[in-house]
């Protein structure tokens, strides 16, 4: 028998000799020879749900995490499968995607531009994620649609409505189920008018940052064509927590309408506030003093309380709804996490479930090919009635609805009331509108990396 | 050599060294295993270790050397970031001049931020830098970013749109950041067996950066300038009745440290060309505070740690989800698996800002001297474990009074 000698130098030795022997076939090979970002070639398919758990959207966030996570168990053929029942598109069996499992991974946005695009890096270079979903502010989903438009990945968008998102900064790569500002005020100014009247003066206090702009310009042109006059606007800074040094002025000004054009914590402090000084029971000019808050949420309802009792604003869902989707959806949420879900859990649910159909439909994961599969797409049966994701710009259009803060809720759930369901014909606005950068703004080329 | 004596040489090549072949550290486990979760080496992760590193050694050389601890320091990183993305919109997606501009840019706003600040010290001085730094956030985020003068874009973050003039970009080009030709994202991925080694070009120019700039912060910290700065740490009063005057010290101590924190944000946009607001928040600069605590202050290498282990947990530890967790577990019978994994939920994914809390905690409880005080007292261990035969614990009152 051989005697071996083993000495420390003799195994680092062969030890590199050899690595380097099985690191040599693939040095040639390597430079993949996929046809596209992350092409899945296992037997499952990764995707990445993007969503502020910490920070002032957090609870959205997670509320977001929550559908997203109940839509890949219906993808998956889990649980009672939910929309997939109602979807007018019967292209996913209930599979996975293309017959591949459906896997996801999750990170956090924390509400920040810079940590958003880290968290979608990582899912798309480490995790090899072949969409992004997600998000609760404009700010972070146009960011992070511009880095998948560059990644080469799909990104479907969760909560955001600015009209920047799908206007001045459109992507090819990019979709966007929500709907925005422009909606919201088209939505809104018929209802203010038959409630309010159409000689009504609005004060606007605005959040000082892109969004805040977009939903003031959108709801101050809405009104005016109707009759109303804006008597002032003010920009009120983000970190604001206490809004009544811009409140008393407005008792001041001759104003009978006030806008906020807040969000989140914004929203729910300065309407506490104008609540707090009883603008609700003031008469101006004859007329009962009112309040508008153009975007609603359930969680900011919630946290606003009493307060939002008779303030009318608009709302991308409701799980109110009485359609087939809205019915099995809030089913299926109901009996899984004990809550119905609010209108951004819905729009991530739906969003997933659009592009797992949209792959099945176009037999590949190709951004591009699921890109053509989503534009000019009609489909009904999650929950917000019949629906199109316009080819132009990527944006869904579909009814909106006009909502108010409830005068007698009967539960914790129950904060808000349909007012009205406005038809997606009156909210619907030509591609290159001025308010969606007109003629300039272009998809440009979808990009599959 | 290089001017550097025995111990610095063989910390600038262990740097080097690190990180040369981070790709290869910061991937130990196979890309299929369930401890894939835990590989870092990414290319956008591993380009944030070095940028984050390069903002903490600048910052360092301001609150290590002469104690002035500012509060202020993201925004020149912001400043930087701005600054680069100009030179994108409307020159050329060359880095070169984009990565020079931000250094310029961010020395000039801490030359006149440190003009004023640094006329107090102490608790002062930090509310004045947190103050400067909250104003220029505040401008970037919605004063500067409105429709008629749009020099920040706000919440959305400045970004290169097709119809911007970048007079020197040839139609040829991709559309990304470049070093003369050599594109900010193209990675090559080695494939070793079930291992994956992704090594990219953006990540070795920040590293090369960060080589020359530690090396530039070895010479600082060697230099009578540096001693000077001691000095003013040590006892400022003392210092000026010598009759030296302090102030312009530091005063290059800022603008040094500024320059830094603009190399950083330059880089940062040279890596992905969006320049976020944020970036300037206060909670940036706390960062890089907490950064420079938890690695060591006033240690060479130590703010390199932190910020390797900040963004570790940051980016790491946020994505571990219920999912994850239960795959993990999933060995264990299932009512114990539901137990355990209650009792990590709290700690990963949303809680990851939890476990860096505990841990910051325990590192500044029990190594005040940071990371690198831990990986001294570890060397130091083993050396006396080694020598405890021959000379015992006699050695200790000597190594004592160090």
């Amino acid at each position: 028998m051989s005697k071996t000698n083993l000495t420390r130098r003799g195994v680092l030795k062969t030890g590199a000799v050899a690595g380097a022997g099985v690191a040599l076939p693939t040095i040639f090979t390597a430079s993949s020879a996929a046809a596209y970002t992350n092409e899945p070639t296992g037997s499952s398919v990764t995707l990445g749900f993007n969503v502020p758990q910490t920070g002032p959207y957090a609870d959205e966030g997670n509320d977001e995490l929550l559908a997203q996570q109940l839509a890949v168990e219906h993808l998956n053929g889990e649980g009672d499968g939910g929309c997939l029942n109602t979807f007018t598109s019967k292209a996913l069996k209930g599979n996975g995607i293309l017959g591949k499992k459906v896997e996801f991974v999750t990170g956090d946005t924390q509400t920040k531009s810079d940590a958003a695009r880290a968290s979608a890096k990582s899912m798309i270079e480490k995790d090899g994620a072949i969409m992004i979903n997600g998000g609760s502010s404009s700010g972070v989903a146009i960011a992070v649609q511009g880095l998948c438009q560059e990644a080469g990945v799909i990104f479907m968008a969760g909560l955001t409505h600015s009209n920047d998102t799908t206007g001045k900064d459109r992507k090819a790569n990019g979709f966007r189920h929500f709907f925005n500002a422009y909606m919201s005020a088209a939505a809104l100014a018929p209802i203010l008018e038959k409630e309010l009247g159409a000689d009504r003066r609005a004060y606007h206090l605005t959040a000082d940052y892109t969004w805040g702009w977009s939903q003031q310009e959108s709801i101050a042109a809405a009104t005016e064509a109707m009759g109303w006059e804006t008597v002032n606007n003010v920009l009120t800074p983000l970190a604001s927590t206490d809004f009544s040094s811009y409140i008393a002025p407005v008792l001041n000004s001759g104003a009978d309408v006030l806008v906020l054009n807040h969000y989140g914590g914004n929203m729910v402090n300065s309407l506490t506030n104008a609540i707090q000084f009883g603008m609700m029971e003031k008469v101006v000019n004859n007329k009962d003093f009112k309040i508008v808050v153009p975007l609603y949420s359930e969680l900011m309802a919630a946290g606003a309380g009493e307060n939002i009792k008779g303030v009318f604003g608009s709302m991308n869902y409701n799980w109110q709804l009485q359609n087939e989707g809205s019915k099995q959806f809030v089913k299926s949420f109901g009996e899984k996490y004990g809550k119905p879900p609010s209108n951004s859990a819905q729009t991530c649910y739906a969003q997933t479930l659009l592009y797992a159909d949209a792959c099945e439909r176009a037999g590949t994961f190709n951004p591009c090919g699921v890109a053509e599969a989503l534009e000019g797409f009609e489909f009904d049966g999650l929950g917000n009635g019949k629906t199109l994701y316009r080819a132009d710009d990527h944006q869904c259009f579909k009814d909106v609805l006009v909502v108010k803060g409830a005068d007698n809720p009967t539960n914790q759930y129950d904060t808000l009331e349909i007012v009205e369901v406005t038809p997606a014909a009156q909210v619907t606005y030509e591609p290159n509108h001025p308010m969606f950068g007109g003629d300039e703004a272009s998809l440009g080329t979808c990009n599959a990396g | 050599m290089l001017g550097l004596n025995k111990k610095d040489t063989t910390l600038l090549i262990a740097v080097a060294v690190l990180t040369m072949f981070a790709p290869f550290f910061l991937n130990p486990f196979p890309s299929d295993s369930a401890m894939a979760q835990f590989n870092a080496g990414y290319p956008d992760l591993m380009q944030r270790f070095v940028i984050f590193g390069i903002f903490a050694i600048g910052f360092n050389i301001l609150f290590g050397l002469t104690g002035y601890l500012s509060f202020g320091h993201a925004a020149f990183l912001g400043v930087g970031s701005y600054a680069a993305v100009w030179i994108f919109k409307l020159f050329t997606y060359n880095v070169v001049p984009a990565i020079i501009l931000a250094v310029i840019v961010a020395a000039v706003f801490s030359v006149l931020m440190g003009y004023v600040s640094l006329r107090r010290s102490g608790i002062y001085f930090s509310i004045l830098t947190l103050a400067f730094a909250q104003m220029m956030f505040a401008l970037a985020y919605s004063v500067l970013s409105n429709p008629k003068f749009n020099l920040t874009n706000g919440e959305t973050g400045l970004q290169v749109y097709p119809n911007d003039p970048q007079m020197f970009h040839p139609d040829s080009m991709q559309d990304f950041p470049h070093l003369f030709g050599l594109y900010m994202n193209s990675t090559y991925t080695m494939n070793v067996g079930p291992w994956a080694f992704d090594f990219n070009t953006g990540y070795y120019l920040c590293a090369v950066v960060l080589l020359a700039v530690f090396y530039l912060a070895i010479r600082i910290f060697r230099s009578p300038f540096g001693m000077m700065l001691r000095a003013i740490k040590s006892n400022q009063t003392r210092l000026n009745y010598t009759g030296l005057n302090p102030r312009p010290y530091t005063l290059a101590a800022f603008v040094i440290s500024g320059a830094y924190a603009g190399l950083a944000g330059g880089l940062m946009a040279a890596m992905d060309p969006l320049a976020g607001a944020e970036r300037m928040q206060w909670t940036a600069s706390g960062e890089v505070v907490l950064m420079t605590i938890l690695g060591g202050t006033g240690t060479l290498i130590g703010p390199v740690l932190g910020a390797g282990f900040i963004k570790y947990f940051e980016n790491i530890f946020s994505k571990i989800n219920d999912a994850v967790l239960h795959q993990w577990f999933a060995f264990l019978p299932d009512g114990l698996e539901d137990f355990v994994v209650f009792l990590i939920h709290p700690f990963v994914g949303k809680g990851w800002h939890l476990t860096l809390g505990i841990l910051f905690m325990l590192v500044v409880i029990f190594l005040p001297g940071g990371l690198v005080e831990g990986g001294q007292r570890i060397g130091k261990w083993i050396k006396s474990r080694g020598k405890s035969k021959d000379t015992g614990p006699k050695t200790e009152p000597a190594e004592l009074g160090e």
